[in-house]
């Protein structure tokens, strides 16, 4: 081995050691988590992961995680491929500010809109519902969605639009099947920006749920707290938590390189 | 049909885009507007593409008023200098476009497709993008999706400047045949004289926001109704100096003087400005009668065909454009040879006053 490769692989063994860790102890029992320094699982369990897959408290908290999180990542890309569009391709009075503005947004701490938000849900009746915590993340997702895809737009040549209004094609369609399209990078890495922000975020979305909505992440700290030290299924479904995100990096991320490249992300 | 345009300027803030400007293009020929980088081309195209609108005046499509229209009603067809084609669709799917988004029938897109493919040489690349493309195949794409749909105009904006030097020449020739015969208003926006010359056609001049002359592009070359047009068709620039007229001779400071000929010898005295081609100004003695002046060299261009030299007259810098290769020593004098008769003779106003009798 080369000197010169040490620094990386200590590194890489450095980052990847919590997650050894924890893919460890989901195999083993709480037992031994809790009972010394043990470097593999001594006595292998696939128990944490049955209970995750056969309790519909556990694997529900999955399903409603997903299921806010695409209703966000929808909700935001629709919002903010328009409003992007205007910002990246119209000159309108204040529009520089309002575009700053939008970004202020993510400034705020989300404790911030948590009371509020809880409020605001319950009066009107949508409080424990997939469609609240998608609702409240796009307060943060639009600004970053809106400031992704501008970036992306503006290195989209304006001759494209005119040659397809020139060729006939009415705004509607060509923003549809030509522009979309077009950019079509920008919009995979936007949406694995939202899907990260909205899949960790847990306060908002521990707050505007309670049964029927809940999270993975809520079901996690509530279990933690109930049933005392079940380490392994914690880690179990820890690791489960990790996969999606891995899943979406995998795809997006010759994307990410390429918006990279072109400097807003 | 015919494209008219009356009257038409743009405002943008305080400044003017486009000065009130009006013109009438007919169908069959090219119609170049010709001026340099900034003099309004680009913005004259947009207005009457619809892609901008006026902030005075009025556009007609065979006498009907389209000013307010939209481009997608115009039914026109524009290319631009940057080679714009959909980067997600095959060459096939971008020709096809303009059809498709017309409703024209299914069954007549293929053909329509590949006779434009024919005419541009697109054949063997119709199932590629235009990112596999080179440069001159992703020109002739837009091209082809120019000519494919029967348009009452085509609008070419400098089409050929970002192609390199061989694919320009070979493009320019097509141009002509693969346009002709249609039928539609053709307007080509070049900055380049020569270009303009090879195309023929009418040449509408521009410079600064303004239309300056419009013509038979042979004529208004001859015939320049002012410096303004005088400077921009010519390539390299059109020699200028102040000159006076006193009897039968033109005096430039006390160095120089010529006689004057034909319609510049009845001109009062007077003040005037005096313009000469460079390519009238030679490095030899030329076998018309000629005038020497001797100047300074200062810089010299030789491309193998021609020889450029500039070089120092009466506080100004000249041009001399010749062919083959001319000897001249850089910073020591030479004496050049101007043909009086090739001279234009402009009034105070910028006007031409009157020209020496030879054209050219």
């Amino acid at each position: 081995m080369r000197p010169r490769s040490i620094v990386p692989i200590l590194y890489i063994l450095f980052l990847m050691l919590p997650i050894y860790w924890l893919v460890a102890m989901s195999f083993k029992t709480t037992n031994e988590i809790l009972g010394g320094f043990s470097l593999f699982p001594q006595e292998w369990t696939f128990d944490n992961y049955r209970t995750i897959f056969t309790d519909p408290t556990w694997y529900w908290g999955y399903f409603n995680s997903i299921i806010y999180v695409t209703m966000n990542t929808v909700i935001s890309l629709l919002a903010a491929l328009p409003a992007a569009y205007a910002f990246s391709r119209y000159s309108f009075l204040g529009d520089k500010h309002l575009f700053f503005w939008l970004l202020t947004n993510r400034m705020a701490p989300v404790a911030v809109f948590a009371l509020p938000f809880f409020q605001l849900y319950s009066a009107v009746g949508l409080f424990d519902t997939h469609l609240a915590v998608a609702l409240a993340h796009c307060l943060f997702n639009i600004p970053l969605a809106v400031w992704i895809l501008e970036g992306f737009m503006s290195g989209i040549p304006r001759e494209l639009d005119e040659s397809a209004f020139v060729d006939g094609y009415s705004f509607p369609r060509f923003f549809t099947t030509i522009f979309v399209p077009t950019i079509k990078a920008g919009i995979g890495v936007t949406a694995f920006f939202l899907f990260m922000f909205s899949w960790v975020e847990l306060l908002l979305a521990k707050t505007l749920t309670a049964v029927q909505a809940k999270p993975i992440a809520a079901v996690m700290t509530r279990t933690a707290s109930s049933a005392g030290y079940e380490l392994g299924l914690l880690a179990a479904a820890g690791v489960l938590t990790i996969i999606p995100g891995a899943i979406v990096i995998y795809f997006v991320r010759n994307y990410i390189a390429k918006g990279f490249a072109l400097g807003r992300v | 049909m015919t494209l008219e345009l009356i009257d038409v300027s743009l405002r943008v803030g305080a400044d003017m885009h486009l000065y009130p400007t009006s013109l009438r293009l007919e169908p069959g020929e090219f119609n170049i507007l010709l001026g340099a980088t900034g003099a309004g081309k680009s913005t004259l195209i947009r207005l009457a593409a619809g892609l901008e609108r006026p902030t005075g005046g009025r556009i007609l499509v065979d006498g009907t008023d389209v000013t307010g229209m939209s481009p997608q009603k115009r039914n026109i067809s524009l290319v631009h200098q940057f080679f714009v084609n959909y980067p997600h669709l095959t060459v096939f799917e971008n020709i096809a476009s303009p059809l498709r988004v017309s409703r024209v029938p299914k069954s007549e897109i293929e053909g329509r497709v590949e006779e434009a493919a024919d005419i541009l040489q697109l054949r063997p690349m119709l199932h590629r993008r235009p990112q596999e493309l080179s440069g001159g195949q992703q020109q002739r794409t837009a091209l082809a999706r120019a000519i494919v749909k029967e348009s009452k105009a085509i609008f070419l904006d400098e089409p050929l400047a970002n192609l390199d030097y061989k694919l320009r020449e070979e493009l320019r020739e097509q141009l002509p045949e693969l346009l002709a015969g249609r039928g539609t208003v053709i307007v080509y926006a070049t900055s380049e004289p020569t270009e303009a010359l090879l195309l023929g056609g009418h040449t509408a001049l521009m410079r600064e926001g303004r239309l300056t002359q419009f013509g038979p592009t042979a004529e208004i070359y001859h015939q320049p109704r002012d410096v303004a047009s005088a400077s921009v068709f010519s390539d390299p620039p059109m020699n200028f100096a102040p000159v006076e007229k006193r009897g039968h001779r033109m005096h430039l400071g006390s160095a120089l003087d010529w006689p004057v000929y034909g319609a510049a010898a009845g001109l009062p005295d007077g003040a005037y400005t005096v313009g000469i081609r460079p390519h009238h100004i030679s490095p030899v003695d030329p076998p018309d009668p000629s005038i020497p002046i001797r100047g300074t060299v200062r810089i010299t261009e030789l491309s193998g065909s021609e020889s450029v030299a500039h070089f120092d007259i009466a506080d100004r810098v000249w041009v001399s454009q010749s062919a083959g290769v001319q000897q001249f020593q850089v910073g020591e004098p030479h004496e050049f040879h101007m043909v009086p008769t090739h001279c234009f003779y402009f009034a105070e106003d910028g006007k031409l006053a009157a020209k020496g009798i030879a054209d050219g």
